[in-house]
């Protein structure tokens, strides 16, 4: 028999068909469907008279253009008129095709990547796509899960594939265990640091080795989600307990006698000994410290206990003027260190930091502290409906709230400023997301990625600080 | 979708490397239903001095005179030079159909990332990823007092340059049938229904519980 990698077997499972060239046709279990990539795909369906291949595979929940402040009336509510119209539009076509919808009054409504894996609606060993980047997210079930474009929204609708070449394979071993105080995010932040945001391009990851098994799903469903950041459409981990004991009992999860042939199944997805790889990087999870982005790429990251880097001190001409360019746009010198860099404002959320345990690690940090008055807004927006209501039973809210944190409705927020929580030009922001680009959190703004406990710590002193000394 | 036909074209040169689709199409404009009509706010962040919003008259929006695009030499351009790692960051195809919408059919940079460059063919735009020294050479030669016109020929994969050069590039044979006749994907799949059913009732079988 021959050794599979993981990625092999996922791969292997669902291909229906080869081209002579080796494009494949790959069969899709899931598709998580949101208002802002499908408008178009569904009107593509109307244009060609075509209906949706097997309706009962996807599931749809608006997410990024709703509006976290109050919101009793559901869609009503949603100022913007042109946001409004597309949210509308995704209720009227989830009608229309017969689609399951968690819409804006339903409790289970939230961002589509917090949603799936909460639900049970992705699971190991599926084929899980989304007309968003993020869903790498859901590879930490030990799924295959790869952002798509709206065409190819509209291609999964109509036949249940798509049309795919097979990527190279990665195996990133996080070796050993990260200190007290180092998470998730601070993982694949180093990651990204270390390979760059183009290093993952071409390949797909398997995400291995002490650190990554010694994290909860949740945690790994951060440093999945970010698989993207590091230019790799798809990151996964293979399937263990923890994941099993994830996926128990949930709304879409099986049962019966099907749960006992899936755990059958699940329990093979992981690579074979003596698989091989295109390539192995290795990342000694002892030397991660708490991470803070200092530019305008994710990869432009740096230790807490460090300082801004100095371009003149780099001997690639275009990787300097690049360097140059996110300071001149973040505002920062070279050598300034990160401690002393002071924020307007906090934002805990987003698909990779939104969940249970990051609401808690933030909640940790801030309980019995009061939000720094230099401070102009500190927001904490949880992933799900389902999210929120578990954080207000745990009394997270009450901590935040009182703390001077805002507490507000599930969405993706402040993460792409599609709504109204956004930075105002020049603003620096302690952010939970995942991408610090120019202007993605509203024109002009400046975000520095943080885990939750760090942005936390950041909001309760006004600037970065290593959180392992903070109390 | 249009077939590619050969051209030649202006080229436009974008001196920047990762180059993300928030840049290519910055998000007030995702807000559309629509899938055509995001030309004007190509790279709106850069090419306007004022902050854009969805129905806006770009027409009366000040310029921004240091921003490649509004350089006289590069209007009507149809090819894009750039740096490495363009269109990194989300999914949205709205990137590529404000690109195609602008005008531009042809992406010349050293690399490109995943899924954008996916969806460039899925909306009749061809990215080729040349040598990063031959990029250097080709911004040379386009910041000259005229811009660079380059051939394009997809059917012979080659781009030629006006002083008798020619660079040859790879493309999936399967994508450039595609360009080429102007194929729509989901016409194509749908010829191989039998094969997908055949498929389905065999993981219907294995996985249960994925049809429940
Ligand atoms: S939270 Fe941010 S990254 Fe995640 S799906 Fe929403 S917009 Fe995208």
């Amino acid at each position: 028999m021959t050794t599979k990698t993981l990625y092999d077997k996922l791969w292997d499972s669902h291909v229906v068909r080869y081209d002579d060239d080796g494009t494949a046709l790959l069969y899709i279990d899931r598709q998580l469907v949101h208002e802002v990539t499908s408008p178009q795909a569904f009107e593509g369906l109307r244009l060609t008279g075509r209906q949706p291949w097997r309706v009962n595979a996807n599931l749809a929940t608006p997410d990024h253009n709703v509006p976290t402040t109050s919101r009793p009336n559901g869609i009503e509510d949603i100022d913007d008129p042109i946001a409004r119209i597309q949210v509308e539009t995704l209720g009227a076509n989830c009608n229309e095709f017969g689609l399951t919808e968690f819409g804006m009054s339903d409790n289970r409504q939230g961002i589509v990547h917090v949603v799936g894996p909460e639900q049970g609606a992705t699971l190991p060993g599926m084929t899980v796509v989304c007309g968003d980047s993020h869903t790498s997210s859901h590879g930490a079930l030990g799924a295959l899960a790869f952002g798509i474009g709206t065409s190819e929204v509209e291609h999964v609708l109509a036949t249940q594939c798509l049309i795919q070449k097979k990527s190279k394979s990665m195996l990133l071993i996080v070796d050993g265990q990260v200190g007290p105080g180092v998470t998730a995010k601070d993982i694949v932040l180093a990651i990204i640091g270390e390979i760059g945001t183009a290093g993952g391009t071409g390949y797909a990851i398997e995400f291995s080795g002490q650190a990554i098994r010694d994290l909860s799903i949740e945690g790994r469903l951060t440093v999945c989600n970010m698989a993207i950041e590091a230019g790799a459409r798809a990151g996964f981990v293979a399937v263990d307990e923890k994941t099993i004991e994830y996926v128990k009992g949930r709304p879409y999860a099986p049962t019966g006698e099907n749960w006992q042939k899936a755990v059958g199944y699940w329990e093979t997805l992981h690579s074979d000994p003596g698989a091989e790889f295109d390539a192995v990087v290795r990342i000694d999870a002892a030397s991660i410290k708490p991470q803070v982005t200092w530019g305008t790429s994710p990869e432009m990251v740096v230790a807490v206990d460090e300082r801004v880097p100095d371009p003149e001190e780099i001997e690639d001409a275009t990787r300097a003027a690049g360097m140059r360019r996110a300071l001149e746009y973040m505002g920062l010198e070279a050598g300034t260190p990160i401690r002393e860099i002071g924020v307007d404002k906090v934002f805990i959320g987003s698909c990779t930091n939104s969940r249970i345990e990051d609401l808690r690690a933030a909640a940790a940090v801030v309980k019995g502290k009061r939000v720094a008055d230099s401070i102009k807004l500190a927001l904490v927006v949880p992933g799900s409906g389902l999210v929120k209501q578990q954080a207000e039973a745990e009394g997270l809210d009450q901590i935040f709230t009182e703390a001077g944190f805002e507490w507000r409705e599930p969405g993706c927020s402040m993460c792409l400023a599609m709504n109204a929580d956004r930075l105002a030009p020049g603003e620096r922001c302690a952010s939970t997301s995942n991408r610090n680009f120019e202007g993605r959190q509203g024109m002009g703004g400046r975000s520095h990625l943080v885990s939750p406990a760090m942005a936390a710590a950041a909001a309760v002193t006004g600037h970065f600080v290593d959180v392992r000394e903070l109390n | 979708m249009e077939p590619f036909e050969s051209f030649t074209g202006i080229v436009c040169p974008l001196d920047r490397s990762n180059v993300d689709t928030d840049a290519i199409i910055p998000k007030q404009f995702l807000k559309s239903i629509k899938r055509s009509g995001f030309g004007p706010n190509l790279f709106d962040e850069w090419r306007y001095l004022d902050i854009g919003e969805p129905g806006m008259d770009n027409s009366q929006r000040p310029l921004n005179p240091d921003f490649v695009l509004n350089d006289p030499r590069y209007q009507g351009a149809s090819i894009l030079l750039t740096r490495k790692n363009f269109g990194c960051g989300s999914s949205r195809e709205h990137a590529p159909w404000a690109l195609a919408d602008f005008g531009i059919k042809v992406i010349i940079a050293p690399s490109f990332a995943d899924i954008f460059f996916n969806n460039c063919f899925k909306n009749g735009i061809l990215p080729t990823v040349i040598d990063e020294k031959i990029v250097d050479e080709l911004f040379a030669k386009s910041g000259d007092v005229e811009a660079l016109q380059i051939a394009v020929d997809l059917e012979a994969q080659t781009l030629q340059l006006p002083d008798g050069g020619m660079l040859n590039f790879e493309v999936d044979g399967f994508r450039k049938h595609c360009l080429l006749n102007g194929l729509d994907d989901i016409g194509l799949t749908l010829q191989h229904v039998d094969e997908i059913k055949a498929f389905e009732a065999r993981h219907r079988q294995a996985a249960p519980w994925l049809f429940q």
